[in-house]
């Protein structure tokens, strides 16, 4: 398995399997040292830290499972659980819907398509801060563009980000914007559909209605389900676009989950509760994927059945 | 346009039935014709809301402070200033000195995002040893880890090793084959290319190493170009982890520059959406130039993953 062994004694080190293991081991070491030092240390170090009171100046006290005792009386806790799931219900299914309904536009053969495909896609492409600083401004109560265009047809918008009843909707509406990363990956599942078993449906006299019911949704089953697992997973870490736009305002209305962890870990320094806070976004998006993964076998069809 | 024209026309875009060749503007033609202008308008329609915000943040960054705050919106500004951009790019808060660091930052993790990621994926691929099923299983559940479980430690970590305010912070763990997406992404590739290919380099007497390097990495350009572009947009976009390791302002990258410019321009609409265009800027040039590569690799990673 290492090389120093191999060089000892020469008979195994001449064997070609054993030089392809070696080579291998050499190979995926970055990934080994970086596995340890970034991943595995850290989760270890995290679950430990979980368990103490600490501000990283004084010493870490153990405190067991208090921190996440503490969390069932923190109405912050609650109120950016409730923020992120408000979010991610409305946000995952309209994104779903609205990537697939477009997709299936953009899968008509028609002239110039590619041009309306890149429009569609285009927003999905950019994103970080600099997104997150245009919408801001596009949801400026009184000369954004939102407002403004709802003021050409006489309605006055409401004030977007800046009011509470408001500001979950405005985040779903900028992450509809960005819709289109599962339009293509849905179209490139549509594109797979055997043409043949449309032909075959028409012959039996299936309506378009019909076809999409029998044979579409099923074919694209997969590509829905694994578009709903990585929207749930996104949605659940949403934090750059909220950090700049909201800072979690107003009155906490905008709390998503991880903006709270760094909340407690880099401005109030309780780095316990920090962690344990961690912990749970972690097993909540855990519950939310088995629970997805539980149910997908009712809808979800793979073809040829082992994939 | 000729009857011919519009024949060809309608052929080409009829995907499964094909037209009958009938006469002058059949009926079916007609039903034809109709669906596409419906569509047309739809596609059209549709395409507003994804073009007006970009459209938006160009015209704002164009105008004067005071044109912003017309009502109604105006979308051509009456006076271009160009000097927004060069404000942005070199007034206070020097946008140009982000901007370098964030360049260090991208082409430092790209060499371990493409080269050594590829080096990692390929060992999956082709090398048999002992254990490497199990380790492929890890480097896949890493995937799935939420990075703020390992924030504070990573922190820590960084603090111990004394690279807090480092670029390094940065660049060390793509170095380091943290991109797991992209390992995968290299030994599903690798696994395409037929193996007898680096068997004969092996019997020409080429090294272990050599079949990787002369023979498979040769082969992978479309991986490589989609590996590469990216890791070029996520460490661009990469905000929180830079926002915790780095508190230095001289080593600020973009993304967080971005954030401390908006702080000093609250109100200077122009300037900020300025300062948005010249971020987003490298990425929109880098998508239309690789387009291909681009959707390649997402699509790649949703219809296979």
């Amino acid at each position: 398995m290492n090389r120093a062994n191999g060089q000892t004694s020469l008979g195994w080190w001449r064997r070609p399997a054993s030089r392809e293991a070696a080579f291998f081991y050499l190979c995926v070491s970055p990934w080994i040292v970086g596995f340890i030092l970034f991943t595995a240390g850290p989760m270890l170090a995290s679950i430990l830290i979980s368990l103490t009171s600490w501000d990283f100046i004084s010493s870490p006290t153990y405190v067991g499972l208090s921190n996440y005792q503490a969390m069932l009386n923190d109405e912050l806790f609650f109120k950016s659980l409730k923020v992120t799931t408000t979010y991610t219900l409305l946000s995952v299914p309209l994104g779903l819907a609205g990537g697939l309904l477009i997709a299936l536009l953009m899968n008509q053969n028609l002239k110039g398509i590619t041009i309306f495909r890149t429009i569609y896609y285009l927003p999905s492409v950019i994103a970080g801060v600099a997104v997150a600083l245009l919408w801001q401004w596009i949801f400026n109560p009184n000369y954004g563009m939102i407002n403004g265009i709802l003021g050409l047809v006489g309605i006055d918008g409401p004030k977007w980000i800046y009011t509470e009843d408001w500001v979950i909707p405005a985040f779903v509406i900028m992450s509809l914007w960005g819709v289109g990363a599962s339009m293509i990956i849905y179209l490139a599942a549509l594109q797979s559909v055997p043409t043949e078993l449309y032909e075959a449906a028409a012959l039996d006299g299936a309506g378009a209605a019909r076809r999409f019911q029998s044979i579409t949704l099923p074919m694209i089953s997969p590509v829905i389900f694994f578009n709903l697992i990585i929207g749930i997973i996104n949605s659940f870490q949403i934090f750059t676009s909220v950090y700049i736009m909201t800072q979690g305002g107003p009155n906490n209305g905008s709390l998503f989950f991880v903006l709270y962890i760094y909340r407690h870990a880099f401005q109030y320094f309780n780095i316990g509760y920090a962690s344990a806070l961690a912990w749970v976004l972690f097993i909540v998006i855990m519950l939310f994927t088995l629970f997805i993964f539980r149910f997908s076998k009712a809808w979800v069809y793979y073809e040829g059945a082992a994939r | 346009m000729s009857e011919k024209n519009l024949e060809l026309n309608l052929l080409t875009s009829a995907r499964r039935a094909p037209q009958p060749r009938s006469a002058f503007l059949s009926r079916k033609t007609l039903l034809e014709i109709l669906r596409q202008l419906i569509l047309y308008i739809i596609l059209i329609a549709g395409a507003l809301p994804f073009l007006f915000p970009l459209i938006f943040m160009l015209s704002t960054s164009l105008k004067s402070k005071g044109e912003v705050l017309l009502v109604p919106i105006r979308w051509i500004p009456s006076q271009i200033i160009w000097g927004n951009y060069y404000e942005a790019m070199f007034g206070y808060l020097p946008l140009y000195w982000f901007m370098l660091n964030t360049l260090k930052v991208v082409l430092g993790s790209l060499v371990g995002d493409v080269l050594v990621c590829a080096l990692v994926g390929y060992a999956f691929a082709r090398l048999r040893a002992p254990g490497r099923d199990i380790l492929f299983i890890i480097v896949l559940s890493t995937m799935m880890l939420p990075g703020q479980v390992v924030l504070v430690p990573t922190y820590i970590l960084f603090r111990y090793l004394h690279l807090l305010n480092s670029l390094w912070s940065l660049i060390l763990p793509n170095l380091l084959a943290g991109g797991a997406f992209f390992i995968f992404l290299f030994r599903q590739f690798f696994q395409t290319i037929n193996p007898e290919l680096g068997d004969a380099a092996k019997i020409d007497g080429c090294g272990l190493f050599g079949v990787f390097w002369r023979i498979y990495l040769p082969l992978s350009t479309p991986v490589l170009a989609t590996v590469a572009i990216f890791s070029f947009f996520w460490n661009w976009n990469n905000f929180l982890w830079p926002l915790i390791l780095i508190d230095a302002q001289d080593k600020f990258v973009l993304a967080v520059g971005l954030k401390l410019f908006q702080g000093a321009h609250t109100t200077e609409f122009p300037l900020l959406m300025a300062a948005s265009v010249i971020a987003l800027l490298p990425c929109l040039l880098l998508f239309f130039s690789a387009q291909k590569y681009f959707i390649q690799g997402v699509v790649v990673s949703g219809v296979k993953g």
